[in-house]
Parts: structure tokens; sequence; C-alpha cells
């Protein structure tokens, strides 16, 4: 049962206001509890919570290099056996960190099958270096590197799917939750650090800085992403397909029209065939997931 | 004071950092509307929103004025007032 | 026991009476057979290790990090490509002081693809904030492994260590080696006891990040362990001798060189070589001499000074290339700067690179070239190539 009261993660730190991996951090320590040892990777979460001496942390953390954190907790994991010692080892880390430049210690780590839980709070772009592109930015997003442009749409590719390559290392359990729905979240990533061998967790956690929204909204914009099928949330157990979260499904529209990043495709007009690939992508996870509520006859 | 080796550092000291002076709007709780249901309590990514005999109660040295807890509160208990500086 | 082991075999049996509890190293010639040892000694049951067969080097030494900040003594061994793979790895565990000890078959770096030796790896390091021994012998090897364990974990200093031989040529040779005994290494160097580690009962953050006002302190202070690690070394050398009986008080070891007037410098296995040479150029009745050099970080500048006294030349063989250097060697940089106001002449040699022989006669044309005054080149180019 997960100890909603936990406080691991304290005041002071300098997210912008409204932070969607900052809730993460909170809502995914009171997950995994006290008995914890944090592996974070260079990105928004680690520099907002540990400007020397001041660290947010009220767990073991440590913080070595950008791309390294799933190895850096392999070896920690072992000598953690060695000792006979019971802590949860988990990694947090940001999108960058992992699709892209984490890829080689991450597969490393889940086809060794060390036991560790990997969390990516997936803010979709890398945002401590001022928003990006990462392989975690949606179609059509526009972010630093893959700007809307006289000729450009953003972002060109569609998402890398990180959880089924990692089911496809045989993890265990792969689940996607998101900051909008905390409670869901919390028992994920209890289940995560209780299952046996690598696990991993892909949150979403919306930037407001970087998708240009109000601080206020993380939430909504969270449920959005859900309910218009651009987000799921799944679980995944022994690869299969345990259970995702069904909703009555909402036009892409609604979300991507809150968010600066997708201003472009409204403004100065509606672009009706980038939309409508944006519905298809939405589309596929539908059916993928079997999300759909289907109307009652 | 002596730097700690290989910088590191022990819990605690993110609270000199106090990050209500970053605020332009303050959340102000109306307790009559309010029906205890903790969900600020969890989803305020300061963590600075605590209990106090069962109502909320917020830390406005470290509340950033994000409006989050105003935004998702079930009671429309809180709203958001301009910053007095 | 006195044995006759294959150089990487030895390491092995070095490392297993160090008792790591975590082992993780990925496969490069010609460290292959030091992993593949340790492998049998842990699959056999004889070593209390995890062995973690990583997916690259970089993952290697990153997985030490952790074991290490978790509490662990750690081994890992590499060279060449994978020494410069996990070069962004080395920076950050010296700056996180973490005392990690790792084996390097020193060997030539691409391009071009060359598995034979030099000392370009290791001395492109020289920044990392890593001590650096060569061993000229596979006695030294073995002892030094010992010896930078105790070094690196002394909570005074809290660096990681490179331990440095070179590649094939003491990797993969067979030498009479004397291996201590379990007990014996146990009296030497004891348990595992970490400045500070990840534990719940009490939390820590490890790597935090330092603002322009706390960075320069940081690096001062690892500047300062390294100048600490100078005594720490001696003082550990000198202890192994009076338990062992081999003596390694001192980071540089001379050679004849009382009355030398040209002294030959140089690290590692080529220091045999150059002793030889040493004798025969005696005998015909040259003054000539070899300071050898036993650490190369941290760099014993008033040792060398010392020992140079008196000699008017002095020719360093180097086995590495920094381009567009002043002197073209590393090394030799460093001698300069540790004698530049007593007007001995010092001068550099490329030599040796990609694994070329270097034999006694060269060692005798280098000590010509000095005398004549000729330095700061490459020595024994193949002229119709060029």
């Amino acid at each position: 049962m997960v100890d909603t009261s936990l406080e691991l993660f304290g005041c002071g730190h300098r997210a912008c206001g409204g932070c969607g991996p900052a809730l993460a951090a909170r809502l995914i320590l009171k997950g995994a509890g006290a008995n914890s040892i944090v592996v974070a990777s260079t990105g928004c979460m680690e520099v907002f919570s540990t400007p020397y001496p001041e660290t947010a942390w009220e767990v073991p953390w440590i913080h070595s290099l950008f791309e390294n954190a799933s190895a850096v907790a392999s070896g920690i994991e072992a000598s953690l056996k060695r000792q006979g010692r019971s802590e949860h080892v988990l990694c947090i880390c940001g999108d960058g960190a992992t699709f892209d430049i984490g890829m080689l210690c991450i597969s490393g780590a889940f086809e060794r099958g060390h036991d560790i839980t990997y969390i990516c709070y997936d803010n979709e772009a890398y945002m401590n270096t001022g928003v990006q592109r990462s392989g975690a930015t949606p179609y059509d997003a526009s972010t630093t590197t893959s700007p809307a442009g006289k000729e450009s749409f953003g972002n060109k590719r569609p998402k890398k799917d990180m959880p089924q390559i990692l089911v496809a290392h045989g993890a265990p359990y792969v689940a996607t939750a998101s900051v909008a729905y905390p409670n869901d979240l919390m028992q994920k990533v209890e289940r995560a650090v209780n299952t046996p061998g690598p696990c991993y967790l892909q949150i979403h956690a919306p930037c407001s800085t970087g998708w240009g929204f109000e601080g206020g909204k993380t939430m909504e914009i969270g449920k959005l992403a859900i309910q218009t099928g651009l987000w799921v949330n799944f679980e995944m157990v022994d690869g299969e397909i345990a259970k995702a979260k069904k909703v009555v499904r909402k036009p892409v529209d609604e979300y991507l029209m809150a968010q600066k990043r997708f201003r472009h495709l409204f403004k100065p007009a509606r672009n009706e065939e980038e939309i409508a690939k944006i519905q298809a992508i939405a589309d596929a996870n539908a059916a993928k997931y079997g999300i759909d509520i289907k109307p009652k006859k | 004071m002596a730097l700690n080796v290989g910088c590191a550092a022990r819990p605690g000291r993110a609270r000199d950092n106090k990050t209500g002076s970053w605020r332009v709007f303050r959340p102000i709780l109306d307790a009559e509307k309010c029906k205890k249901c903790g969900l600020c309590l969890l989803i305020c990514p300061e963590g600075c929103i605590s209990e106090d005999d069962e109502y909320p109660r917020v830390d406005y040295e470290y509340c950033k004025g994000c409006g989050l807890c105003a935004e998702e509160c079930p009671a429309e208990a809180i709203e958001m007032e301009q910053e007095e500086k | 026991m006195m044995e006759i082991m294959e150089g990487s075999h030895a390491v092995a049996e070095a490392v297993k009476r160090c008792r790591p509890e975590v082992v993780s190293a990925y496969p490069i010639t010609p460290q292959t057979h030091i992993v593949e040892r340790l492998a049998e000694f842990v699959a056999d049951g004889e070593m209390e290790s995890d062995y973690l067969t990583v997916d690259s080097e970089f993952s290697a030494l990153s997985a030490c990090v952790g074991a290490s900040a978790a509490g662990s003594r750690v081994y890992s061994s590499t060279s060449s490509q994978g020494l410069i793979l996990m070069a962004e790895v080395c920076f950050n565990a010296s700056g996180m002081r973490l005392p990690i000890v790792m084996s390097i078959a020193n060997r030539a770096l691409g391009a071009p693809l060359s598995i034979w030796n030099d000392q370009q790896d290791s001395i492109a390091l020289r920044d990392s904030g890593w001590f650096q021994l060569y061993a000229e012998d596979v006695q030294e090897l073995v002892d030094y492994h010992f010896l930078s364990y105790r070094v690196a974990e002394d909570h005074n200093i809290l660096l990681p260590g490179f331990v440095c031989f070179d590649g094939f040529i003491l990797s993969h040779t067979y030498e009479p080696v004397d291996i201590p005994e379990q007990d014996e290494v146990d009296a030497y160097l004891p348990p595992f006891n970490p400045y500070q580690k990840l534990d719940a009962q009490d939390p820590i953050s490890m790597g935090m990040y330092a603002t322009p006002d706390y960075y320069m302190e940081f690096r001062y202070e690892l500047d300062r362990a390294m100048e600490r690690a100078s005594r720490a070394i001696e003082d550990a050398g000198q202890a192994f001798g009076e338990q062992f009986g081999r003596n390694y008080g001192s980071l540089v070891e001379e050679y004849r060189m009382d009355d030398a007037d040209t002294a030959l410098v140089a690290m590692g296995s080529i220091c045999g070589t150059v002793k030889d040479a040493v004798d025969e150029m005696r005998a015909a009745g040259r003054k000539v001499g070899l300071l050898k050099l036993r650490s190369f970080r941290p760099f014993p500048k008033e040792e060398v000074a010392k020992a140079l006294d008196g000699v008017s030349k002095v020719a360093v063989l180097e086995k590495n290339i920094s381009p567009g250097s002043a002197m073209k060697g590393a090394v030799g940089l460093e001698f300069k700067d540790a004698l530049w106001k007593t007007g001995i002449d010092v001068y550099s040699y490329v030599i040796g690179l990609g694994g070329r022989d270097v034999r006694k006669k060269d060692i005798a044309a280098v000590v010509d070239l000095a005398e004549r005054g000729s330095g700061d080149m490459f020595y024994g180019l193949r002229e119709e190539l060029i």
C-alpha cells in the first residue's frame, strides 16, 4: 500500500511553477518508499533539485552522467546484492537521456536482467537545455531544433515506442502513467519496484514552459493527451497487454490547440492534412491498446 | 564552510531556497467549500501544502503560485489572487 | 609463491586477491585474458564477486561508479579505444572521488586502428584526475594493484587509479612472478571502508552540480588530493617493501645514474630494454643511466630534479605523441619544466608507436642524437614511406 503522506522530495527546488516532472518526482518517491536509491541522469530534474549544496532529495541519490544512469544502477544493484541490502534501485531520467543518448546503457542493463526500476519522466524534448527535439518528441511538435517554419511543420518523426523496445528485452513489467492520474502513477511505481527484474515506467510529465501552456494546466493537458489517445496509460506484464485506460475519445484538436508547440497547425490556418496525420496516430494507438469505450447500443 | 568531498550533500538544504519569492499569484483557500479530499496536498509540485487540522495549509515561503491546486480542486475551493508586492 | 605465468593471468590473480565485490569489464585486445580468467574464477566460486558482462567500456566504468558509490570495492580493465570511450566516466569518477582501480593494457589509439602497444591511451587521460603507475615487468604489475587499492581508498586521497602496463609485451608474455598469498594481501589491504556511500539508513546526494561559486574549489580539492597522493604512494610502496620485500617507496627508480652525463627517461616495459642498453653502453665507456618514472600522475617534479642533478642531457623516450605540441611527446614537457632553471638539455624522442619494436641499438642511437643536440623528433621512421 502506498503511503501518500511520505514526503521525500523537499521544498525549495528550482523547477518552474507547475512543473510536471517535479510533481512526478514527489509521486514516484511516495510509490517507491524511503528504502530506495535513486540514480538520476543529467536533465531538468537533476538540475532543479541539486545545485550544491541544496539537495531536495531525502533518499540516497546519485547523479553520474547524462547517458549512464542504467549502467550506474546496474553497478549499485550488484553491490547491494553482495552486501545483502534490500533498497530498491530506481533510475529517474528524462526522455532525452532515455530514448536517445542512454539507449546503449539501458539495452545492456535490461538485457542483463538487473533488478532495477527505470522510470522515464517524459516531457517530450531536451527541456533543460532549451526545448530541443528528442526521440520522444511527438510528430509535428515545434521545438528549437525542429521548429515549425516556412518549409517545416515541426518534428518530422513519430514518437519512438520505447516501452515496446523494453518489452522486447523481456522486461517483466512495462507500464505508462501520467501525472494527470497521480494515484495510478503511484500504484504503478509501487508495482514496478516490487517486481523482480528490470521494469520500465514511462511517465507523461507535461512541461508548461516547453509545450507552451499555463503552469496550472499541467494535469488538464495530461488528461487531454490521454482522452485524445495521443498518450495511452497501459500496463504490460511479461510481454502481454494486461490493462489500458479506456476513454471516450476526443478528437486530437482540443489537445493540440491548447499548446503553443502545435499552434502552427492552426495559425494562420488549420492544416487539415497534418492534423489528420496526428489523428491517425491517435487512432492507431487506440486500436493497438483497445482504449475506446464502445458506446452502448 | 568546507566543501563536502565529491560534490555530495546531506538532505535538507534545498529548504534554504525560499521559492515563495517567485510568486505572482497566491492561492487562497475557502474553507467552507473545502471537502478535505487531500488532492491539493498530493499534486502540488512543490509539496508545500500540508495538513493542518484536516484542512490544507499552504506554505507561502515556498508556494510558486502555479495554480495547479486551484485548477484541480474538485470543490473549486481555491482561488488565485494577485500577490501584493 | 613463485610461478611462471602469463602477465594477464598474473593480473587476474592479483585482482582476485584484492577481493573486489563487483567486476565490470568489456573485452578489448590485449586485455581479454584478464577478464576471461576473472570470469573463470567467479564461475568456479573462487571469487566472491558479481561479474557484469557489460555492453561497452562506457557502461563498464559507469557500473563501477555505481557499485563503488554503493559501498563496494570494484575493478575494471581496458585499453586504447575502450579507455577513450569511457573518458567521460573517468573525469566523472575522479570528480566524485571514487576509489576505482583499473588495469590499462596500454595500446595505440586509432585511426589507424592498431592493436599493438604504445602509451597514448593512458597519457591522453593525464588530466582526468586518476593517478597513473607504469609497470616495468609483471612483478611490478602485480604489486601495483595491491598498492593502488590501498592508496585509492585512503580517506585522505580518494582518487581512482590506472595501473598501466604495455599491451602484448607484458600482457601476453610469460615471466616468473611471485603472487602473494591471500592472507598476506589481506594484511596489506584491509576490507573496503567507504568514506561515504548510498545508504537508505543515512541518505546523501552524490554528484550534485556545482555553480561557478563552487566548482573551482572542488577542482582545487581534487588537485590537492593528487598532490597528497605522491606521499601516499611512497608510504604504501615503503610498507609494501617492509611486508613483501619489494620496495616501491619512490615514484622514480634510478639505474646507473650516479655519474651519468646523459640520462634516458622512460616508463613501462621499455625500461627493461633500456637497462640492458645502458649496461652495454657503460661497458663501452659511455656515461649513461636510466631514470625510470614509476608514476606519471602525480608527476614527481622534485624527485626528478634531484635525480637528474648533474647530467647534461636528458633523452625522454615517448611512446605517445601530442601533435602540434612543443616537444611532440607529453612526458618530455614535464621533465623540461622540472629542469628549466638548470640549463640541462631535455629532448623528446617519439619511439615505438603502434607496437614498433625498440631495440638496444635504437636506445644507443637516441643517446647519440641527444649528445649531438638533436631532439624533439620521431625516431625510427621508415623513410621510404614518407
